[in-house]
């Protein structure tokens, strides 16, 4: 892509002037949507900035800063901004933009793309906009205010002028940068909250869609690099003959030893370099490598479950206290305890971590690769080399799926440091079994909640403590369980209207390398809220969704913080995105109807339902389980309605529901990671399984609820209901109630 | 070592190791990169092509079980990307990350050649063999069962 400079407004206009070539609206965007520099359009900022070219053949080429792994960034960031320019649709050229500072927050991660950037891409748009038509109203000597854009063209309706967005370029690069700019209204919106068709729909159905893994540079070396299987283990020697026998191996080199904490380094082990993939994986198998394997050599998951359970039912901290648990627990007519689980998980994307890098005349480095977040992998590979990261030079490719894996640039930082060492182009491709046994492992948590009733059934305390390691193990020394941001994620953000609770974190060491997958600690705490608060309603006698409701309490806002809690609200303010009770109620209420609720259902047949909020959306969610006659979990159909305020490509918003409701259902039923003797032990699709289509429900039914509020997230917060709403459906179809993920231990899967 | 066969319609001769499995022979030697590599133990789907007439998973034999044969990725399945399959995938917007889609529409394609109007229980026999891990599945459906309304 063509390189943006960092240069002074002035002189970048006097040089677009004489060029004519086109005009680049750089946005130095304040949150407020105010241009904070005026004499440095484009120059580095920590505000994020969305980059708008407008050519004179009347092409707007508008740079995606947002990494696509299947959510649609691709297709809504455009929208966005095409919407508030009112351009053309097919007009418009979208441009992966390169790992930059100058673009802002560019990782892609916590579902973070629309409801952090918003307002900023509506400013792009509008700004552009507002300096066309000043162009205009200059040329044909009439107030700005008397021109309207329409149809990718500048308008003044009484003297019937109007102008191409292509013709106005010279014009409009003598205009300033606009101090103020006005959105369009809602009900002007021609591409934003409309369900356009995706941009890389032809590409990725006729095999022109490129990936991290499809790169290829003249005379590339292939990589495959056996690692040790702990983390903290190191190379004790290796022997390499038979390796470099194998025809097409050129290279055998040791990646130097990971040290903790490990953050984005690579792990170390052994590369093997060769001309195609398969003889660097062939190389790699005939590699004879003694491994020291560290303190984590030990390391065995099941009596880590054991150790894990015994914490919850201790207790830990206090992080959020209201009334007094102790006395309404001795006041309680009823008192019901239980324990949660839920293993370890691999993100498993279909593309493995796939990277190419080489080394570059000025010393730096320029890298391809399937990057969440290619700021951090620029970083990280400047770190490894030893170069300032103004000389790394990062191209985002297509991710075939991230799920929170590829916010990590290990697998890139491995790339650029085969790369300097042979000094040729290197790729190095992570096999399924790589992926699985070295990744960044979405937690293992074990969870203990006590609830005391009075003679109405109504729930008068609530205590329970969360016990997992922390994700900031992989980033920090010393850090002995949960921090505050992994408990503002589905634990002290409980919306439930209990008059007296008490919320607790139990430490845990971590001894593999976490990380965060797709919803991070909403997964685990969503199932163990969302499933006790079904225990409590049959306790109680009360129908689960009635119950729900009542628990939830009257629609009121709430605020943790208030009651002792670190909260911090996914980065966003309890103002414009509050824990509603209200709206949480009211998506129950939607999600109840679309599935029937109350309805007889087949002999054999439970519905269940979960509702709960994450990345400032709620979802609800219904299952309709049975038992097959293999005495297999049948999830018949999957209702589900989603309240992400203000959407901007409704069907993206149904296919990641849709998508939620798999992703829900493979680590409901099939998904776990284990460890023994500090290694992983599944290594591919058959023992670390998937939901496939014979397992895949009916039909996944969505409902986008229409609230006119700021847009909360959207690529994760479907997937925490999911596996509550299935076990209480299980439980509703035969009184038996799950407690431990996933359901194939169980016998149910 | 030299391995004759047909891809997309054009003879080759690729220069590889008469066992290299045909997904790398098709990646890293005849530069298609349209076909993934997902698990490489015939367990996923993502490098299925099509073999004279049959679902293969290229990960798993050896590019000289090719030989003389005729073999369809997903860039020769049509001339213009216009196979029904292809246009049903883009009407329902079927994709989100795309990287599974080359083999799901190679099986699915498969299918539909097959038995022209298969019913759900015959599409999710087809194409159990295929990972989505985005959960595109019940698109999926949707999709091939229009790709056969319109071939018919």
């Amino acid at each position: 892509m063509k390189p943006i400079e960092h240069i002074s407004r002035r002189e970048f206009l006097q040089r677009t002037g004489k060029a004519g070539g086109g005009l680049v609206l750089a946005l130095t965007l304040t949150s407020a949507c105010q241009p904070s520099g005026e004499e440095t359009v484009g120059a580095a900022s920590v505000a994020p900035n969305v980059y708008v070219n407008i050519r004179n053949d009347g092409v707007v080429e508008i740079y995606c800063h947002r990494s696509e792994m299947g959510q649609g960034i691709r297709t809504c960031l455009p929208q966005i901004i095409a919407d508030e320019m009112d351009a053309d649709w097919d007009r418009i050229k979208l441009i992966q933009a390169l790992g930059d500072e100058k673009y802002g927050d560019q990782n892609t991660d916590g579902s973070t793309s629309i409801r952090k950037h918003f307002d900023l891409l509506r400013g792009a748009g509008a700004s552009a906009r507002a300096m066309l038509i000043a162009a205009a109203a200059s040329s044909w000597d009439v107030p700005a205010a008397d021109c309207v854009t329409r149809d990718h063209a500048v308008h003044h309706e009484a003297s019937g002028n109007s102008a191409g967005f292509g013709d106005l370029v010279a014009a409009a690069a003598g205009m300033p940068v606009p101090e103020d700019v006005t959105f369009k209204s809602p009900e002007d919106y021609r591409y934003i909250g409309h369900s356009m068709d995706i941009i890389d729909g032809f590409a990725m159905t006729t095999g022109q869609a490129n990936y991290g893994i499809d790169t290829v540079l003249p005379d590339m070396l292939y990589a495959s690099i056996e690692r040790c299987p702990t983390i903290g283990g190191t190379v004790k020697s290796f022997d390499d003959t038979a390796a470099k026998a194998f025809t097409g191996v050129s290279d055998v080199v040791q990646l130097p030893d990971a040290t903790a904490p490990v953050v984005f380094n690579p792990l170390g082990g052994v590369a093997v370099l060769a001309s195609n993939s398969w003889a660097a994986q062939k190389g790699r198998e005939a590699l004879k490598i003694e491994w020291d394997l560290g303190a984590n050599g030990d390391h065995d998951s099941a009596g880590y479950r054991d150790t894990l359970l015994e914490t919850a039912r201790g207790g830990g901290r206090t992080v959020l206290s209201r009334g007094d648990v102790d006395t309404a627990f001795s006041d309680a007519a009823t008192v019901h305890e239980a324990e949660y689980f839920a293993p370890h998980l691999s993100q498993a994307p279909m593309e493995p971590p796939a990277a190419t890098a080489v080394m570059t005349a000025d010393g730096g480095c320029e890298v391809w690769a399937c990057t969440q977040d290619p700021q951090s992998a620029q970083q990280t590979v400047a770190g490894v080399l030893g170069v300032d990261k103004a000389l790394v030079k990062i191209n985002v490719t297509l991710l075939g799926g991230g799920f929170g894996r590829k916010s990590k640039p290990d697998f890139i930082a491995e790339a650029a440091w085969l790369a300097k060492q042979t000094g040729r182009p290197v790729k190095v491709t992570w096999t399924r079994e790589d992926d699985i046994r070295h990744g960044y492992l979405h937690s293992v948590s074990a969870q203990c909640i006590k609830a005391g009733l009075d003679a109405d059934g109504n729930t008068t305390a609530w205590q329970q403590c969360t016990a997992f390691p922390s994700i900031f193990s992989t980033f920090a020394p010393d850090v002995a369980g949960p921090v505050d941001m992994e408990l503002g994620l589905g634990f002290v953000d409980n919306p439930l209207e209990i008059p007296n609770m008490r919320l607790e974190a139990g430490d845990a060491q971590a001894h593999l390398r976490i990380g965060w997958l797709r919803s991070v600690c909403n997964v685990y705490h969503a199932f163990a809220n969302c499933s006790f608060v079904d225990e409590l309603a049959y306790l109680a006698g009360q129908d689960p969704k009635d119950h729900l409701l009542r628990i939830l309490g009257p629609a009121r806002e709430v605020d943790p913080t208030a009651e002792g809690a670190e909260y911090g609200n996914y980065d966003q303010g309890l103002d414009t995105h509050p824990i509603d009770t209200g709206r949480i109620a009211a998506v129950v209420d939607k999600v109840a109807d679309m599935a029937g609720w109350g309805r007889v259902v087949p002999e054999g047949h439970g519905l269940g339902i979960a509702v709960h909020r994450s990345f400032l959306s709620t979802v609800g969610t219904v299952a309709e389980v049975s038992v097959g006659d293999d005495g297999k979990l049948v999830v018949h159909e999957l209702w589900t309605a989603i309240d992400a305020g203000t959407v901007i490509n409704p069907d993206r918003v149904t296919s990641q529901m849709e998508g939620a409701g798999i992703f829900g259902m493979s680590l409901a039923l099939h998904g776990e990671i284990t460890a023994k003797n500090g290694a992983v032990v599944q290594g591919n699709y058959d023992t670390y399984p998937v939901v496939r289509m014979n397992e895949a429900p009916a039909a996944i039914n969505v409902h986008i609820m229409d609230v006119d509020a700021p847009p909360g997230g959207v690529g994760e917060p479907g997937v925490p209901p999911v596996a509550p709403a299935i076990t209480n459906a299980y439980f509703a179809a035969t009184g038996n109630r799950i407690r431990e993920l996933p359901l194939r231990n169980s016998g149910l899967a | 070592m030299a391995v004759d066969l047909t891809i997309n319609g054009q003879a080759v001769s690729l220069d590889v190791d008469p066992d290299m499995p045909l997904l790398w022979a098709l990646r890293d030697v005849a530069g298609l990169t349209g076909t993934k590599y997902g698990c490489g133990k015939a367990l996923c789907g993502s490098c299925n092509v099509n073999v004279e007439g049959q679902v293969v998973r290229s990960c798993v034999i050896p590019v000289a079980a090719a030989a003389g044969k005729n073999v369809t990725t997903i860039e020769g399945l049509s001339e213009n990307g216009d196979h029904p399959v292809q246009v049903a995938w883009r009407a329902l917007n079927v994709p989100q990350c795309g990287y599974c889609q080359s083999g799901q529409i190679i099986s699915a394609a498969a299918l539909l050649d097959s038995n022209p109007n298969p019913s759900d229980a015959d599409i999710d026999n087809a194409m159990s063999g295929n990972i989505c891990r985005c959960g595109t599945y019940t698109r999926i459906r949707a999709a091939i069962h229009r790709a056969a309304e319109d071939q018919s």
